[in-house]
């Protein structure tokens, strides 16, 4: 019996080896483990071993059925990951096809450059508001310190549409709507489209947008307006990013500075696109003036602010090297698409 | 602004400074430099050279062999030029030298023209002797240069020497962009104050004298000024024997690198006194003077007048105009007047410096279309004090340099000058409003610099009293400026606001339209821009009926033409515009999105601001369809938590789309926007060879609707129960009708609804379409019996049935 039993594994055990399908693995496990299987007729016979033997032989039959199940697993286990993977081998693709994209659009350059201004503000607790782009002329001039007859009104070449109503020449106009509301202290941030009659050139639009800021409140100094600028330009451009304030005029602040920073191509050594100065100027700022205060119902003697104007389209000129200005209003898809 | 160096530095002697520290400090201090450029830029070893001999080159017709002493030694130059002859003496540039560029006067080589020692036609030249454009000039700036040729410097010059500086050109030529509150420092002697209180060094201005011939000018001139209300000051002095000649070389050179051309000493000499002082004056042949008198009145309408450069102008009654006793001799602050103008005859000579109100001479030049170099002094409004010291200048000048004599007194009609301003000194406001610590005895010392006179007042106290040619300084933020200008805007600390702290923030709107942006985006669209105003010929265009409403747009009083002359009513033409150039670049599938205002006037003529509406623009042409676009809306409307169902009204009445493909979109009852496929004949129009769909959203209807609350719902425990119906449905009712009915009858328990089937065809009976739904039924708190749904699914067949709909089995 013993050696029946041997027999049949090391039959059982070289037929799986040498089985090359899972069929023939299958094939096996009928011939020696099925109902009619060698194995089983074993155990039917069982009942011709004498009593005082059959533990001993069941024991062994199990031990032999064990054994040749395991065997016949791991080799089903084998085949079918060969079966597997001669699939996937013939299922292999060219990675280097190219991608099947999902199409984003693109924000418009300006908008970018927008919305990086207004992230910075925000993060410094300015509230970003609108005004109207047809405009009073008392809000676009008188308001801001540029009565009648001052020669600011003719170097910003105003478009009207009246004697009293024109195209907002300056988000500055906000500033006065902003003060009027009577909420002190103000931080505030007022992106908009601006209009001058400029004709369309590479550097010229009669459109064109900018983001005016005001603070006022007590105390408030140019030393506070160089420390706030100072960190949006860092912010913009870059950690490295130095400003510098140069004395200028506008008739709203007094006193009033336009502020460069470190051409951020060559950081300041002076290049082409600096036109070796290593400075960009950037934008045009200074202390509220006092007679805009008291004409917007401030006391200038007990609040001070300072303010700011930043052209959009010029930081994204900039920031994108942009050489022509048309660009930003032809929406041809080949431009937008590379912001 | 342009100003040699060397002219600032005669009012400036102690001034030592290189280039770039000028132009650096000077821009710290407030006074701009743009640029600046040296005059002897690439002239390198260029000496005075006496030609000692002339012969002719033996193999070549036109070129000569010359001799030329250079000093130390003499060279053989061989030259084509035919105006030299011996004795000359000429710059040359030595072997190894440069040159700034070619005798044909073309653009400037940015590194010059190296010169070598070589051979012409054989004969060895060692040198070149130099034409005045080859030093980087012209004879704009040196009108004794010949037209063709070398330049021949003066007989005295001492062969060897340096020409470049002989011909004043070791100089640099500074640009300046003064802003327009500093009228004084659109002079030679305003700049020259700052350069000096900025390097804290003296400020010498010139000494004025005149010397006067013992006559009155009484007995030559009278004057009569009619409307003082545009002059206020009128100053007239009176020269005689003027011979008229070249003025000297100094200021010949000082003129030129400001960009003014030498004429004559006369002419000099006035524009001289303008760049130095600022003043613009004018200078009359006395004998055309009729009535030795000079009247300043209002021009009168429709008068015209022929001014020196031959043109005729018409005037009106707001141009201040210069008359004698018969007739108009001049446009006041503008231009002379071609019936007394100078002329090399001239014998008596009558100077006028005068004070014009700014802002009429601005107005009258832009009027007459005539802006001169004096009209742009005198619209910025000048100091009326400063007339009478140009005119005595002037009149010093004349007689300094042999121009003529000056008649004794000045005929000096002027309005009672206004007091000098006074303002406290206050410290500590300005160090308040600073932010610095700027002590009172740095202050002072930059007032002195400033000329501004310290003062005890009254109280005790000091006071500030401000020079008159300073009108800029008018309050406590003025002298403030002052006080950082020159302590430095560098030294100023860096701080923060240190003052309360506010939240910052978006607008609700801007949230919504940053939201539109991101959604427009995801879908493809990227964002364009185009004009606020178009031309009125877009109505056409847009196939807009005669009466329609959008033609009611705003004009633009002085706009850049006519195509840019409306503000838009509508936004699509921006969008069409936009899609046509794309079309015609041959750029595929191109979508874009607007997100600009309309303006829309409450009434017009313009009596108050117009309404300005957002409107959020969708424009596209290539893959997709109407549908594709109505996926883009909807999915804007659920982001900003617009969830309800959308309803399109076919019948949206826009001409410029296409009759069957276009719809209005309403939110509960309200008319949001609409979209649609461009009407072909418009897509003709923009030159869009294909399909083009648009849709705008009208934002401010949409706003109150809008909403970033989101409250969760749980997740379904329950499951849902599907039916699905199948119908044929007369072919005039719109999925929207089925689908309002389904909304409506569906009751708590409707999930959703979902159209997967519609046919038309030949299984289907005439007039009518198949279409197919998929409804799902959930409840939260069970699952559903057959009996719940059951009733809902009979009232919404009843509800289809009432359509005409017919249930297919």
């Amino acid at each position: 019996m013993r050696e029946k039993l041997e027999k049949i594994k090391e039959q059982a055990l070289a037929q799986i080896a040498s089985s090359d399908a899972l069929e023939k693995l299958n094939e096996v496990r009928v011939n020696i483990l099925g109902k009619k299987g060698e194995l089983t007729a074993v155990l039917k016979s069982m009942k011709d071993v004498a009593p005082e033997e059959r533990p001993k032989i069941g024991q062994m039959v199990n031990e032999t059925r064990e054994e040749i199940e395991k065997s016949l697993e791991a080799a089903m286990k084998k085949m079918e990951r060969a079966v597997r993977e001669a699939k996937m081998k013939a299922e292999v693709i060219d990675v280097t096809l190219p991608a099947k994209k999902n199409i984003i659009g693109h924000r418009h350059p300006s908008t970018i450059a927008l919305e990086e201004v207004e992230r910075i503000f925000v993060g410094m607790g300015y509230e970003v508001v609108e005004g109207p782009e047809v405009e009073k002329d008392y809000y676009n001039f008188e308001a801001l310190n540029i009565p009648a007859d001052h020669p600011a009104k003719d170097e910003q070449d105003t478009f009207y549409i009246t004697g009293d109503i024109l195209l907002r020449t300056q988000t500055s106009s906000t500033q006065i709507h902003e003060m009027e509301k009577g909420r002190l202290p103000i931080r505030m941030l007022a992106p908009g489209r601006v209009f001058r009659s400029d004709e369309v050139d590479a550097t010229h639009s009669p459109s064109f947008h900018q983001v005016e800021g005001l603070v006022v409140d007590k105390n408030i100094t140019f030393s506070d307006l160089k420390g706030t600028l100072a960190e949006f330009a860092r912010e913009l451009f870059g950690e490295e990013t130095k400003v510098k304030f140069r004395p200028h005029h506008f008739p709203f602040t007094e006193p009033s500075a336009e502020m460069d920073v470190t051409c951020f191509k060559c950081g300041g050594s002076g290049c082409r696109f600096c036109k070796g100065s290593g400075w960009i100027e950037i934008l045009g700022c200074g202390m509220v003036h006092p007679h805009v205060l008291e004409m917007s119902g401030i006391d200038p003697e007990a609040y001070t602010g300072f303010a700011f104007g930043v052209g959009l389209e010029r930081i994204a000129l900039l920031k994108y090297e942009i050489d022509d200005m048309r660009l930003l209003y032809e929406n041809d898809v080949r431009f937008l698409k590379q912001f | 602004m342009n100003t040699a160096l060397s002219w600032i530095k005669a009012y400036v002697p102690e001034l030592n400074c290189t280039d770039q520290e000028y132009c650096d400090r000077m821009t710290l201090t407030g006074t701009k430099v743009e640029g600046y450029e040296r005059l002897d830029k690439n002239l390198e070893k260029i000496v005075v050279g006496e030609i000692k001999k002339i012969e002719k080159h033996p193999d070549a017709e036109k070129l000569i062999v010359c001799q030329v002493n250079v000093g130390e030694e003499e060279i053989q130059i061989v030259t084509g030029a035919s105006n030299v002859k011996e004795g000359d003496k000429v710059p040359v540039v030595l072997d190894g030298g440069r040159v700034a560029g070619g005798h044909d006067g073309a653009p400037l080589p940015e590194d010059g023209i190296k010169i070598k020692a070589g051979k012409l036609r054989g004969v060895p030249s060692n040198g070149m002797m130099c034409s005045i454009e080859e030093l980087g000039s012209g004879r704009d700036m040196y009108p004794e240069a010949p037209e063709e040729g070398i330049y021949i410097l003066p007989a005295d010059a001492a062969p060897g020497e340096d020409a470049v500086a002989l011909l004043g050109m070791r100089d640099t030529v500074f640009e300046y962009e003064i802003t327009s509150n500093r009228v004084d420092c659109y002079s030679v002697l305003g700049i020259a104050r700052e350069a000096a209180a900025t390097f804290e060094k003296p400020f010498v201005p010139p000494v004025i004298k005149v010397k006067e011939n013992g006559e009155d000018v009484k007995d030559y001139i009278s004057v009569e000024v009619q409307d003082k209300d545009l002059c206020s000051r009128y100053c007239a002095r009176v020269c005689t024997n003027i011979k008229i000649a070249p003025s000297p070389e100094w200021m010949q050179r000082r003129l030129a690198a400001s960009g003014i051309r030498p004429i004559n000493n006369l002419v000099d000499i006035t524009n001289y006194v303008m760049e130095e002082f600022g003043q613009p004056m004018h200078a009359f042949d006395l004998d055309t003077v009729a009535g030795r008198k000079i009247i300043v009145r209002r021009a009168k309408d429709g008068d015209e007048f022929q001014t020196l450069d031959g043109q005729v102008r018409k005037l009106d009654s707001e141009i201040l105009m210069i008359c004698d006793a018969e007739k108009e001799i001049g446009i006041a602050g503008i231009m002379g007047g071609e019936n007394s103008k100078i002329t090399d005859n001239v014998k008596t000579v009558l100077f006028e410096a005068a004070t014009f109100n700014g802002p009429n001479i601005r107005k009258s030049a832009k009027r007459l279309g005539l802006r001169t170099d004096a009209s742009g002094k005198f619209e910025k409004g000048l100091d009326p004090r400063n007339a009478k010291a140009a005119i005595d200048r002037a009149c010093q000048l004349i007689e300094e340099l042999g121009c003529g004599e000056v008649v004794g007194g000045t005929v000096d009609v002027c309005e009672p000058l206004k007091p000098l301003n006074v303002l406290p000194f206050e410290p500590e406001k300005y160090n308040a409003l600073l932010g610095t610590q700027v002590s009172e005895e740095q202050m002072l010392a930059i007032f002195k610099r400033l000329e501004i006179e310290v003062r005890e007042n009254q109280a005790g106290g000091k006071e500030l009293v401000i020079p008159s040619f300073r009108q800029d300084l008018a309050g406590r933020a003025d002298i403030a400026e002052e006080v950082a200008r020159f302590y430095g805007y560098d030294k100023i600390p860096v701080t923060l606001p240190k003052s309360t702290a506010t939240t910052g923030k978006l607008s609700f709107k801007l949230r919504v339209e940053q939201k539109a942006r991101d959604i427009a985006e995801y879908c493809g669209f990227s964002q364009g821009m185009s004009y606020s105003f178009e031309s009125p010929k877009v109505f056409d265009k847009l196939l807009l009926d005669e009466d329609d409403k959008a033609r009611e747009a705003i004009t633009i009083a002085n706009p850049l033409g006519e195509d840019f002359s409306i503000m838009r009513t509508l936004s699509l033409n921006g969008m069409l515009t936009s899609l046509s150039t794309n079309y015609n670049r041959r750029n595929k599938d191109v979508r874009l999105y607007e997100m600009g205002n309309i303006y829309i006037p409450r009434k017009l003529p313009l009596e108050e601001l117009p309404d300005e509406r957002m409107q959020f623009t969708l424009g596209f042409y290539g893959e997709g369809d109407f549908y594709t676009l109505k996926g883009v809306v909807e999915e804007f409307f659920e982001s900003i938590g617009m969830s309800e169902r959308m309803v399109y009204d076919p019948e949206a009445g826009k001409n410029f789309l296409h009759p069957g493909r276009q719809a209005n979109i309403f939110y509960k009852d309200t008319l949001v926007g609409f979209m649609g496929e461009v009407h072909p004949e418009v897509c003709d129009n923009y030159s869009i060879g294909t399909k083009a769909y648009v849709a705008v959203l009208d934002m401010p209807v949409i706003l109150p609707y809008a909403t970033f609350e989101r409250k969760y719902e749980g997740i379904a425990k329950y499951p849902a129960v599907m039916r699905d119906i199948s119908m044929e449905v007369p072919k005039e009712v719109l999925a929207g009708q089925i689908e309002a009915v389904i909304a409506q009858r569906g009751g708590k328990i409707l999930e959703s609804y979902r159209l997967f089937d519609i046919y038309e065809g030949n299984q289907i009976k005439e007039g009518y379409k198949s279409m197919a739904y998929s409804i799902s039924f959930r409840a939260k708190d069970r699952t559903l019996e057959e009996a719940d749904i059951a009733g809902t699914m009979k009232k919404i067949l009843n509800g289809l049935e009432q359509l005409g709909a017919q249930l297919r089995q």
